[in-house]
């Protein structure tokens, strides 16, 4: 009876043991099993193809994560193509927001070369590119922002024969430029190869900004009745159909800038720019406006709202002249459409005298003539010839002047300094000839010859 | 006399007018103006932006520059007219009568970049 009992126990003990063992077998082969599945699955997601690469996670990680770009926001900016025309002011800050949030292939028209008077405002450019390229000064610093995107030089300027071929492969085109002809040759060249305009303006304290031609439709297009889609956006030609007087176009050379409110202006463009794109709706209705700033008024940002496309607009309506053929061709004369101003010739030879002519004429101070420096007030505070005496062109009429036999005229480059003379004379300041009154040629520009250490403030 | 303090009210009209773009240089480098223009143009008919253009420029504008602002008769190419906020061919143009309280303003487009 022992027996039989001890013999099944032993059997059991055996049993059990050749389980033990084939368990520990199955675990071990589980566990290679486990460990091998773990990386195949490793190496397949090693393989995943992700969309964007992997240091653009990082990157662009602060845009990726709003809902207005997300994933295919970034995409398309990967994808697009976008023209600053104009390197300057507008153009630098609109360029290193596009570079910045990736837009794949930026493009920079632009002849100049950087100068001294750009740094202030020109956020691309530093002092020791000074008479580099404004394009290669630009792709420099846009390069080592962000080196993973294609920047494409254009280094000369815009004329009616390059904007075609220079624009057609670019999505969108950002208006930075400076002056009228320029500005109709972009506008027009936009409507005729349907790309969006960004455009935008400053002087002064004060800024513009629109967006034409968008949606961007062919010249004089009309949606279909029963269709969805909308009509086309106004161009420049719609909004400013004739160019303004050349006599009232003031540069910045002429009238100032502010750094900061050309920089908003720029950085606004980069940001319109942005939503085109990254939104992906090109065809979106889209009520055209002008956005105002001032930067003195109380409240700086104003929208006003424009009109649709101009009936018989000679760029974008059915009715238009601005032709492929006609631009190409060298026929449409944008310098000439926008007017030349005519050299100032208000006063005979008789009437003018050279800096270094009256500085030698003229001894300092002398009791028997006056020098009349018709500058505004900021200007002549800044820096002025000893002995001078400021009156503004515009209060000639309202001032009186010292008794003395003559009168010297000057301004800052010799045309105000004629008209503000022979506005005198008109006056009849000259006493009926007995008084001489003229100007000096050339302005304080021309006194530099005099005195190379006279300051020159642009 | 309280009588006649009333038909004077009723024979201007109170607008707001502003210049923007450089164009309040020429109007004595304000760039808001409060005026009462009257209600009636030279031919007896209700005074519309053509009106009120002619207006300020023999009233307002004391810059002997006046080509700047006018040519030909109405504001100068390059100029842009707003009628409370909305460009003037939303509104007819120089044909628009002028209501109590309008907000008129002229914009000098800009050039420089």
């Amino acid at each position: 009876m022992t027996t039989t009992i001890d013999t099944t126990i032993h059997t059991l003990r055996e049993e059990i043991a050749s389980c033990e063992t084939r368990l520990a077998e199955l675990r071990t082969q589980l566990a290679a099993a486990e460990a091998r599945s773990q990386t195949e699955s490793r190496n397949e997601q090693k393989a995943r193809k992700w969309p964007l690469e992997k240091d653009d996670y990082k990157r662009y990680g602060r845009q990726l994560i709003l809902p207005e770009i997300g994933l295919q926001g970034q995409l398309r900016l990967k994808k697009a193509s976008v023209l600053i025309v104009g390197v300057g002011g507008l153009g630098c800050p609109a360029a290193a927001y596009l570079a910045g949030a990736g837009v794949g292939t930026i493009g920079f028209v632009d002849g100049d070369t950087v100068d001294e008077s750009n740094l202030h405002r020109q956020i691309l450019h530093t002092t020791p590119k000074v008479g580099m390229s404004k394009v290669d000064s630009a792709i420099d610093y846009c390069k080592s922002l962000n080196p993973t995107l294609t920047y494409t030089p254009h280094r000369t300027p815009l004329t009616p024969q390059t904007a075609l071929p220079t624009f057609t492969p670019y999505d969108l085109v950002l208006d930075c430029t400076d002056n009228p002809a320029t500005r109709y040759l972009i506008s027009d060249t936009c409507v005729l190869l349907c790309k969006p305009l960004v455009s935008a303006s400053a002087l002064r304290t004060d800024g513009q900004l629109m967006l034409l031609n968008h949606p961007s439709r062919p010249a004089g297009s009309v949606p279909a009745r029963d269709s969805d889609s909308p009509p086309g956006g106004p161009c420049y030609r719609c909004v400013f159909p004739r160019p303004p007087p050349a006599a009232s176009v003031v540069s910045c050379g002429e009238g100032g800038i502010l750094g900061p409110v050309v920089g908003v202006m720029g950085v606004l463009q980069a940001l319109e720019a942005i939503k085109l794109i990254a939104g992906g709706r090109r065809d979106r209705r889209y009520e055209p406006s002008l956005l105002l700033f001032s930067a003195t008024a109380d409240a700086p940002f104003r929208s006003v709202r424009l009109a649709a496309r101009r009936p018989g607009c000679a760029a974008c309506s059915a009715r238009a002249t601005v032709t492929r053929d006609a631009l190409a061709g060298g026929s449409l004369d944008y310098v000439r459409f926008c007017g030349a101003v005519e050299p100032v010739r208000a006063l005979g030879p008789g009437e003018r005298v050279g800096a270094r002519e009256y500085y030698a004429e003229e001894p300092d101070p002398d009791p028997d003539h006056v020098l009349v420096d018709v500058r505004d007030k900021v200007q002549f505070e800044l820096c002025s010839l000893a002995g001078s005496i400021n009156i503004p062109y515009s209060e000639i009429a309202a001032t009186a002047l010292p008794p003395r036999r003559r009168i010297y005229v000057v301004c800052r480059l010799g045309n105000d300094s004629q008209l503000a003379a022979r506005r005198m004379k008109e006056l009849g300041l000259g006493a009926g000839g007995k008084r001489w009154i003229g100007d000096i040629r050339g302005g304080l520009s021309a006194w530099r010859e005099v005195d190379g250490e006279f300051p020159d403030y642009g | 006399m309280a009588e006649k303090t009333k038909t004077n009210k009723e024979d201007f009209i109170p607008l707001t007018v502003e210049f923007s773009g450089g164009l309040e240089m020429l109007f004595s480098n304000q760039k808001k103006h409060d005026v009462s223009i009257p209600a009636r143009d030279e031919s007896g008919n209700s005074s519309n932006i053509a009106f009120l253009v002619r207006y300020l420029c023999d009233n307002l504008m004391k810059d002997p520059k006046k080509e700047f602002f006018i040519q030909d008769n109405t504001v100068r190419p390059g100029i842009l007219v707003l009628i409370n906020d909305a460009d003037w061919q939303l509104e007819g143009e120089d044909e628009y009568e002028v209501k109590k309280g309008d907000n008129i303003l002229f914009v000098s487009t800009l050039h420089g970049g």
